[in-house]
């Protein structure tokens, strides 16, 4: 720790201190973070696996964090780790592999791997993994061209449900992939029959984009993070978005709760831990991240990222994990259904 | 004007000078690529103002496609797939001894196809913006068909049988992996290896660089190089080539800038179509020499792949959309800067938009000096002694696809194809249409896969779409060409 941040740091702790002795009054020591004793709030080193290339969601996550870390002081050396491949899995499987030597370690892990062990794509599943924490999400986003004649998501839902033929959906990820569940999420919400969404798959967010602007499709379902831009620039409409409450960047934009649709979806991005580690580590190095995203060095790392905050760790983001794995299970149940009964 | 101004800052020409010198190194060099060196740039930047920093990246990345074609054409290995075409004539005339005379013509090639683009960027990009959404998924179908089509259809060594039957091959290896469309698994035999599919850097340097040298080795073959040192890094081309070079890099820049400017296409299929293109267009003598070392199918691709890696800034500029894997992570570089890309950046950063368009002249003329004086050294690789150069070969394939994945099974895999290649070789199946059909082959199906579900399952697209349409037409004739005119020429003399 740089020497002039000590007083700082010190005094830090004198206020954890009273906070713990608080805290273990209430019985629930475990779950606060403080940086006393044998927890301290920062680490010599972090090492991030990226389960893919360079220039990725979880790579550009991973190095944001990272640089988070190093520039706030709370990790003295990080270091990253590109291990693409299979969709994650390579990576997941080399993490199992390795555990016993991978101290100081974490995964970058987010929502596109729960679905993808869900549907069985990845030899080993996200769960076999002990989860850290999570630091950001990007929230899905209901997107139509500027001079398209739909105007709310009322009309979007009856137009795709009732005229599939004239309204083709894009997405950046594949049939049964993210952006395909959360258009399937708000139209089952919104009352229409689940697996007749005329979804067309493209390799990335970027892609959909290109053909919602072409004109080769009607609507986009893809991530906030990636139409922002194109929001801005007049070139698309978002018509709603999937977050809890409205985005502070875009106030206009109503969330599908407001408007009474039930159907609320993070793609949350976060750590994981291999397999066998200790709850005092995994409690250590949620506490580091925790820490982090309270620092000005990390406002400036998420604000490039365009990404929210959505920050859990411990028990919390255990009881969210299983939330969100059964939310995404049904899911794809009844789109797997929907479609069956669909071709039959 | 401010893109001037801003380009002939000091500190922007010493970034884009830096930007093209460690591209033209990434490019040499097959393994890391331009996407992951843009991708781990991008922290660095963070240093300078936006134009910059663009200014750096794109640098990196015209830089990379330059000094790509140093290792197509002395070693056979073409390090990314905007470089296979170069290795068709390319390799043949350094392997006839004029190994200094290709490289300057694919370094005069790049050069004036990267300034025409520049140019073509200069006058129209805004403009241009309506030509780069004018193409959807029939047409994309329909380009990569007569990509595929138009470089098999005059394969020389083997015949057309052959040349189809490879063109094939391609197509099903680039089926192996993680579908795009469903993200079924296929072809993988439950291996984890496999999952991404074959990567195209393992299966390049296979069916080139690995079988030529296995080849040369089991041949015994000890090249006369050593009378012809002294011409070897020879740069001097004669009239009457220069003649025959310009008019071919006039066409195939604007060719492949217009293919660049297209977000689905990009410097792979501009160099094939190119390349074809000027086939066709020569006359059946100077048609022969395709594929033997014309000089003219060296510049054609060389021009058109930087031409559209220039021309793919339209895409990026103008409409925030990207057009290949590299100005996709430049897109989300740009962002991180606070910058969205978009219909009116010409208007809200000037200085970004024709800051940038302006540093591609400067990074051009850069390229050159860097890379001619160069030339006469790289030439005299290929002088060195067949005991020295088959080792340095492989060892350069190895490490370069190691570096990739960092996966043992890749370099198995790579050298079993390289011993399928040996023998396909032996048998004189040609490599290059297998391939074109492995690049080509995913995105021909995606696109394929995509315009049957925009068309609810039928294949109206061919015929309702004119552009389609159009296309398709071309590709006939260009299979029918070949045999309606032997048979007219037969019916006269008859």
């Amino acid at each position: 720790m740089p020497s002039i941040l000590k007083p700082l740091f010190l005094r830090r702790s004198c206020f954890c201190a009273v906070l713990l002795a608080y805290v273990c009054l209430q019985g629930v020591a475990a779950e606060a973070c403080d940086a006393t004793g044998d927890t301290p709030a920062d680490m010599a080193r972090l090492h991030f696996l990226v389960p893919g290339g360079a220039g990725g969601g979880w790579d550009s996550t991973a190095r944001a964090v990272g640089e988070a870390l190093r520039r706030s002081g709370l990790a003295a050396r990080v270091s990253y780790e590109n291990r693409s491949g299979g969709g994650g899995g390579v990576a997941i499987a080399h993490f199992i592999e390795t555990a016993g030597r991978q101290q100081n370690t974490v995964f970058v892990g987010s929502t596109a791997l729960v679905i993808r062990s869900l549907g069985g794509l990845l030899p080993q599943d996200i769960d076999e993994l002990v989860p850290i924490a999570s630091v950001v999400a990007d929230y899905g986003a209901l997107v139509v061209r500027a001079d398209s004649p739909l105007q709310d998501f009322a009309q979007l839902s009856t137009a795709v449900a009732e005229n599939p033929r004239q309204n083709k959906v894009a997405g950046g990820s594949v049939r049964g992939g993210m952006d395909h569940l959360v258009l399937e999420l708000a139209m089952i919400a919104a009352g229409h029959p689940a697996g007749r969404v005329p979804y067309v798959a493209y390799d990335a967010g970027g892609q959909a984009l290109t053909s919602l602007l072409s004109g080769e499709t009607q609507v986009l379902s893809t991530g906030v993070s990636e139409v922002a831009a194109a929001s801005d620039q007049g070139q698309v409409r978002i018509l709603a978005i999937t977050s809890p409450e409205r985005l502070p960047e875009l106030p206009e934009v109503p969330t599908l709760l407001e408007l009474g649709v039930d159907a609320e979806f993070a793609n949350w991005r976060g750590f994981f831990g291999p397999p066998g580690m200790t709850e005092d580590e995994r409690k250590r190095i949620a506490c580091v991240i925790e820490t982090m995203t309270r620092t000005p060095e990390w406002e400036t790392q998420r604000s490039r990222l365009a990404l929210t905050n959505f920050v859990r760790r411990g028990t919390a983001f255990d009881a969210f994990l299983r939330d969100n794995r059964r939310q995404l299970d049904r899911l794809m149940d009844s789109v797997r259904a929907g479609k069956k009964a669909a071709t039959q | 004007m401010a893109g001037l101004e801003v380009a002939t800052r000091p500190t922007n020409l010493l970034l884009v000078s830096a930007g093209c010198f460690a591209g033209t190194l990434i490019g040499m060099l097959p393994g890391l690529g331009p996407v992951s060196a843009i991708a781990l740039l991008i922290p660095v930047t963070y240093a300078f103002d936006p134009a910059g920093a663009l200014i750096l990246l794109a640098g990196v990345y015209y830089g990379a496609v330059f000094g790509g074609s140093t290792s197509a054409i002395l070693l056979n290995a073409p390090g990314v797939a905007g470089t296979v075409a170069t290795t068709f004539d390319g390799f043949p005339l350094a392997r006839s001894g004029a190994a200094g005379k290709a490289l300057a013509v694919a370094a005069y090639a790049s050069f004036s196809g990267g300034t025409l683009a520049a140019v073509m960027l200069l006058v129209a990009a805004p403009a241009l913006a309506t030509v780069s959404l004018s193409f959807q998924s029939p047409e994309y179908f329909a380009l990569m068909v007569l990509g595929l089509i138009a470089v098999t259809a005059f394969a020389g060594e083997g015949g057309f049988a052959k040349s189809t039957l490879m063109a094939v091959v391609g197509l099903m290896l680039a089926t192996v992996g993680t579908d795009r469309t469903d993200g079924v698994m296929r072809f993988t035999f439950g291996r984890l290896d496999l999952l991404d599919g074959i990567s195209f850097l393992l299966l390049a340097m296979a069916a080139f660089a690995l079988s030529e040298v296995l080849l040369a080795a089991l041949n015994g073959e000890t090249r006369q190089t050593t009378n012809k040192l002294a011409d070897m890094g020879s740069l001097k081309l004669s009239r009457k080539e220069v003649q025959d070079v310009a008019p071919a890099i006039g066409r195939s820049s604007l060719l492949g800038f217009l293919i660049g400017v297209l977000p689905g296409a990009g410097a792979t299929i501009a160099s094939f179509m190119s390349y074809a293109f000027e086939r066709n267009l020569a006359a059946p003598k100077a048609q022969k020499e395709f594929g033997k070392g014309s000089l003219r199918g060296l510049a054609a691709p060389e021009s058109a792949n930087n031409a559209a890696s220039s021309g793919s800034f339209v895409p990026l500029l103008t409409l925030g959309v990207p057009g290949s894997a590299t100005t996709a992570v430049m897109l989300g570089a740009l962002i991180s800067y606070g910058i969205n890309p978009g219909p009116s950046l010409f208007v809200d950063r000037p200085d970004v938009f024709w800051g940038v368009i302006v540093s591609m002249y400067v990074g051009n003329v850069v390229l050159l000096i860097l890379n001619l004086p160069l030339i006469p050294y790289f030439a005299r690789i290929l002088a060195l002694p067949q005991t020295f150069l088959v080792p340095l070969i492989v060892f350069f394939c190895l490490v370069g696809v190691y570096l990739v994945s960092f996966n043992v099974f890749d370099l198995y895999l790579m050298i079993a194809f390289g011993a399928v290649a040996v023998v396909l070789r032996r048998f004189r199946y040609p490599m290059a249409p297998m391939i074109v059909g492995f690049t080509l082959g995913g995105l021909l199906e995606t696109n394929l896969r995509r315009s049957m579900v925009l068309y609810d399952d039928s294949f109206s697209f061919v015929w309702e779409r004119p552009i389609t349409l159009l296309i398709m037409v071309l590709t006939v004739l260009i299979v029918l060409l070949p045999v309606l005119r032997k048979r007219w020429r037969r019916a006269v003399t008859d």
